[in-house]
């Protein structure tokens, strides 16, 4: 077997390659046809220039959230599933996209108009939303425990889930039925925001979190074990699992203020990277945020183009490509 | 539920340093044995101190020395403390009452690191979250040895192949975990904890799941690993046979105390099998089997 170093090379240069195209060519693909050259055509003033309106206003923002949303959410999902010990796991498992939803619903329904430093209320508003679900199942989880119990963290957020599900149709049904359609839309995970300023909010809590990954690979490992075992092999198994619970929580919680719950990539993103890679978090890590940084921008073109010019939220485009492999998956794994 | 327990793990020379664990009344103790009783010696005042909710099939007022290079069997009935002394013995869990110590130190002043360096731990069944494969499942016994960010190196890969080796597992290297039969794991997962380069391995039913053939494999390997490696070895077993084919001690507990404590072949008699399983038993020495063998005749009516 080759050494860790090199397949770990080797992959991320493939993925990087992949990511990079998918990047580069987002932009040039949509619903109308535009001309790079005539883009960046410095001779023709910008507010006069359409190809580099188009370019710039309309599609580059889209592509680099993509990127953004999907590498936090595949890591994310990557992260959660070593954390939990179940494949199954999803990035929206514990109840963060649950509390962002409530949150960015409340916002929508009663119409907040606060924004701070250009970030809309509905976008802060889904963060707070977040922050308050981590924090409900943080504290059950530890409540009942020394330590931290990763089946009652399971438990809570699928509880958590369910109950803000029924808040949010609760405060749907009560809201202005104009509003639906917008928190619709929402819901169903959509990239299609309007500038660069709430992303690069939340590029530094998605960094945050990309530096606490960088430091957990080799635990996660270890905690695929079992947690004595990998205690016993000197791991600080306590402190990974927070470390592991509150970076995923935050590239979450920043990822869904910026698209919405945005189903699936966390999920099939890691699945499809195991198969190819193999187990080694090390390796699964990276890559997986590589890959579901294509595989969202990639999937946006799709919303983008399959149905031109309406555009399709993107959550639609990654249930539809995500749920039939999903149910792949679970019959292959029993 | 409250617990004191005592657990060192100590050199012969070293003993009388521990003032909280009598040795025995006899004459000093042979090399290779383990000395444990129930310590009315444990200090009374730690006793008050600790209240701890996670142990609660707990272990009271226990205290045994585990004598270096030795092999030693912890037997009980279900629920009697055998889990949660190894557990104790691994630093896995602090004692709410009492100390664990290994030569002196006290594990809980220990870094996890340093402690994996020095204690091995193997679980009763291994199940990977994910499916490694047979030759990173061994490599992940060097994590203690390596930082955050180092990845393994030829050194890391030669000393996890040649655990692979001493278990006999080295033709499985490339092979996914998963696809391995109960003993194949079980030996992998002892491959992995050697690989940690420990100089203590603690299991925890190693033959719980395995056919006659592999219960006999896992103890010849156990032995050779003792008697070539001078590891100490302490396993946790329901199975009798087992103990007194491979431990040079036992330690026998009930409801969390210690029943009695010493050589192997004074410890298992058919007195400590009915005081223990309620079983009455004949224990007697086999020729052929060179070794005490127990054979469990029927439950008894009061236990």
């Amino acid at each position: 077997m080759r050494s860790v170093r090199r397949r770990l090379a080797g992959w991320m240069l493939v993925f990087g390659l992949v990511a990079l195209a998918a990047v580069a060519g987002a932009p040039l693909v949509g619903s109308t046809h535009i001309s790079l050259a005539r883009a960046f055509d410095s001779t023709v003033p910008f507010a006069d220039n359409v190809d580099a309106q188009i370019l710039f206003i309309a599609r580059l923002p889209r592509v680099l959230a993509g990127v953004i949303v999907g590498a936090s959410l595949a890591a994310a999902g990557v992260v959660l599933q070593a954390l939990l010990r179940n494949p199954l796991a999803t990035p929206f498992t514990l109840g963060v996209s649950a509390g962002a939803a409530l949150g960015a619903v409340l916002a929508i329904s009663l119409r907040l108009q606060l924004s701070m430093w250009g970030v809309s209320a509905v976008t802060l508003a889904s963060f707070v939303g977040s922050v308050g679900a981590v924090a409900i199942v943080y504290a059950l989880a530890r409540a009942r425990h020394q330590g931290f119990s990763t089946n009652v963290l399971l438990l809570a957020g699928v509880t958590l889930n369910s109950f803000f599900s029924a808040l949010i149709l609760f405060v749907q049904y009560l809201a202005d039925p104009s509003e639906t359609l917008h928190t619709l839309r929402w819901l169903m995970g959509d990239l299609g925001i309007a500038s660069y300023t709430p992303m690069l909010a939340a590029l530094p809590l998605a960094v945050v979190a990309g530096a606490a990954f960088a430091w957990l690979p080799r635990a996660l490992n270890l905690l695929s074990l079992d947690t004595d075992a990998a205690a016993s092999r000197g791991v600080n198994v306590v402190r990974v699992q927070q470390v592991a619970f509150f970076s995923s929580s935050l590239a979450t919680g920043a990822a869904v203020s910026l698209g919405g719950p945005i189903g699936f990539v966390g999920i099939i993103v890691p699945h499809i990277i195991r198969l190819i890679v193999g187990a080694d978090h090390r390796i699964v890590l990276p890559v997986s945020a590589l890959a579901g940084a294509a595989f969202l921008v990639a999937c946006d073109v799709v919303a983008r183009t399959a149905m031109a010019p309406i555009e399709l939220p993107v959550g639609i485009i990654t249930a539809l490509v995500g749920g039939p492999f999903f149910l792949w998956l679970l019959l292959r794994h029993r | 539920m409250l617990q004191a327990s005592n657990v060192s793990y100590t050199h012969g020379a070293r003993r009388r340093a521990h003032p909280g664990l009598k040795p025995r009344a006899t004459a000093p103790p042979a090399p290779r044995s383990a000395v444990a009783q129930d310590s009315a010696a444990a200090p009374r005042s730690a006793v008050a101190q600790g209240f701890s909710p996670v142990c609660s099939p707990g272990v009271h007022d226990v205290s045994v020395t585990i004598e270096r290079g030795g092999i030693v069997g912890i037997l009980g009935p279900n629920g009697s403390g055998k889990t949660t002394l190894l557990r104790l013995a691994g630093g896995l869990l602090t004692p709410a009452a009492g100390r664990v110590t290994l030569d002196g130190t006290d594990l809980t002043a220990m870094p996890r690191r340093a402690l994996a360096a020095r204690i091995a731990m193997v679980p009763q069944e291994t199940h990977l979250a994910f499916d490694y494969s047979v030759l990173e499942v061994a490599l992940m016994g060097r994590y203690p040895h390596l930082g955050p960010f180092e990845l393994e190196g030829p050194r890391d890969l030669a000393i996890a192949r040649e655990a692979l080796g001493a278990t006999g597992t080295a033709g499985l290297e490339e092979r996914r975990f998963s696809t391995l039969s109960g003993g194949e794991k079980q030996r992998v997962v002892i491959a992995s904890a050697l690989a940690q380069q420990a100089d203590i391995l603690l299991l925890d039913e190693p033959t719980a799941s395995l056919d006659l053939g592999y219960q006999l494999e896992v103890g010849e390997l156990l032995g050779r690993l003792n008697r070539e490696r001078g590891l100490t070895v302490v396993v946790a077993t329901h199975d009798l046979n087992f103990a007194a084919s491979l431990c040079h001690s036992l330690v026998l507990l009930r409801e969390g105390r210690v029943l009695a404590a010493g050589r192997t072949g004074a410890t298992l008699t058919a007195d400590t099998v009915l005081a223990l399983y309620g079983v009455t038993a004949r224990v007697r020495f086999d020729d052929q089997a060179g070794r005490v063998t127990v054979l469990p005749i029927e439950r008894a009516r009061h236990a």
